[in-house]
């Protein structure tokens, strides 16, 4: 197994999994709280990669079960949108 | 498990709260405990824009936006630990006549409390942000030491400085009640257990008022829906803080290379919701574009909402609640709260603790509501 200061968990963000299980050993244990410090889940897919890797490593590390584990909100736009082509939207108004 | 006992209970774990309860401890209080609800950072502060300046109208908020600043320099050495500050100064844009009078004003005021602020020209702009469309603005002002520091990342060093000092930090404890003997505070009941204490700091930003209530006290705090996003980060094009009143703006790169951004609500809307709109993606849009248009191909990644923590002259109430011996307020920040974190929270504590302070604080005791001394401050989005 490669080791796990080189697993890139967050790819936009680029966050490793040593960094990861350093938080929430820590006591950082909500995926919102890692999102704070780190960026993982921030970045252009807003987590859609990261998030559930993120959350089974609390789980595993904490032994809760999944599903007792705080959600982080996934926030709009749904993708990336320009602002140029946003601010010409008046037009349709 | 909770303890049963503390010296000090600060509520609230936002920039606020952390503050507090680290200065607190570092002026030799032992027994410090901090409640919060979530978890640290995740109210109005863990959603701000966390802007700092120096740059105000009113002689207090000069002095306490520099001395703020003053701290916000050291930080990082003092709490151990980045807070991703960065001073691009903030570059303020009159597209009014009036507005324009008004800022010169504010500077002259400002250089007498020792800030170093000064009028500046559209070409002088210019430099500072070889992008800006000057186009219809009258006149600029700026001051270099204004800046930016990572909200998440301050309030998390202050809350782990403060768990090195010993202050016990609890989350997911929320306060449901406060206990009084007589006039004076009895203990702190919570949703995890009972805490008897002497003194409570209410640090809970746009909840502060349900706090007061516990106490029988009316602090007029109340919340307001404000707007934000954030683009994909790109190279560093633009250093300041690009801000206007009239114009009704915030933008500024931040150091990680995204864009934050937000304006005031024409709606005002009294509410904890923290819904976004399209309507604010759309406005928000256009009065970038027009600023900065060759970055029209920016796009949006994300955007949210937090609640501004509004009193009615939109300055901080901040002090001793004299009807309830040992209860404190440090709220009311009306959407400046993140920068005046580091001055209030040293503020609070030496207030606590030797009842006085090192800059003079009563006249933002919440009696000014009573006795009308209201405190306008023109320099606000
Ligand atoms: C969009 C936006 C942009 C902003 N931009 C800036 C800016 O550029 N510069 C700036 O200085 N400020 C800015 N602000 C304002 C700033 O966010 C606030 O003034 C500041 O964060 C207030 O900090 P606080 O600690 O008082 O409140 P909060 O961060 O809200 O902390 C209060 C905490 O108390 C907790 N709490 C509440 N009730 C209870 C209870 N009963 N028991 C236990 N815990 C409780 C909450 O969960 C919360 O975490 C902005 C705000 C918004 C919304
Ligand atoms: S992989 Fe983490 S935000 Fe995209």
């Amino acid at each position: 197994m490669a080791d796990e200061k080189d697993i890139v968990i967050c790819r936009c963000e680029d966050v490793t999994l040593s960094k990861i299980r350093e938080l929430i050993e820590k006591g950082y244990t909500t995926p919102d709280e890692i999102k704070r410090i780190t960026r993982a889940g921030m970045g252009p897919c807003q987590g859609r990669t990261c998030r559930d890797l993120i959350i089974r490593e609390i789980a595993r590390i904490t032994g809760k079960k999944i599903e007792e584990i705080p959600m982080t909100t996934f926030r709009p736009p749904i993708r990336p949108i320009k602002l140029g082509v946003l601010a010409e939207s008046e037009d349709d108004e | 498990m909770l303890v049963k006992t503390a010296d000090v209970v600060v509520i609230g774990g936002g920039i606020q709260g952390c503050a507090v309860a680290y200065n607190l401890a570092k002026m030799g209080c032992k027994d410090v405990v901090l409640l919060e609800k979530d978890t640290i950072a995740s109210g109005s502060t863990g959603r701000c824009a966390a802007g700092i300046r120096a740059q105000w109208g009113t002689e207090m908020n000069c002095r306490l936006g520099i001395a703020s600043i003053e701290i916000f320099e050291n930080l990082s050495e003092e709490l151990g630990a980045d807070i991703g500050l960065h001073q691009g100064g903030y570059l303020m844009i009159a597209y009014k006549e009036s507005e324009f009078e008004q800022l010169k004003k504010n500077v002259k005021l400002q250089n007498s409390l020792g800030i170093k602020s000064k009028v500046i020209s559209a070409q002088e702009a210019k430099e500072i942000c070889p992008l800006l469309n000057t186009e219809g603005a009258v006149g600029f002002t700026f001051h270099q030491r204004d800046g930016h520091a990572d909200p998440l990342l301050t309030t998390f060093a202050y809350a782990e400085a403060a768990s090195r000092l010993g202050v016990k930090i609890y989350d997911f404890t929320e306060v449901i009640g406060i206990d009084l003997e007589g006039d004076r505070i009895k203990g702190v009941r919570t949703n995890r257990g009972y805490i008897s204490t002497r003194v409570v700091v209410n640090c809970a930003g746009p909840y502060a008022k349900r706090i007061g209530e516990f106490v029988g006290v009316d602090l007029p705090i109340y919340p307001e829906r404000h707007e934000i996003l954030v683009t994909e980060p790109i190279e560093r094009v633009s250093h300041p803080m690009l801000m206007s009143f009239s114009g009704n703006f915030y933008i500024q790169q931040r150091p990680h290379g995204s864009f934050i951004m937000g304006y005031g609500p024409k709606e005002h809307e009294k509410t904890h919701a923290v819904n976004s709109t399209w309507m604010f993606l759309e406005e928000m849009a256009r009065k970038f574009v027009k600023l900065l248009p060759a970055l029209k191909e920016l796009r949006v990644v994300r955007q949210w909402a937090g609640s501004y923590e509004m009193s009615p002259d939109a300055q901080p109430i901040l002090g001793e609640v004299d009807e309830v011996e040992g209860f404190y307020v440090s709220a009311g920040f009306s959407g400046h709260g993140f920068m005046f974190g580091p001055i209030t929270g040293k503020l609070m504590a030496e207030l606590i603790l030797t009842g006085e302070t090192s800059i003079p604080i009563q006249m933002l005791n919440y009696r000014r509501f009573e006795r009308h001394e209201l405190i306008r401050e023109p320099a606000v989005v």
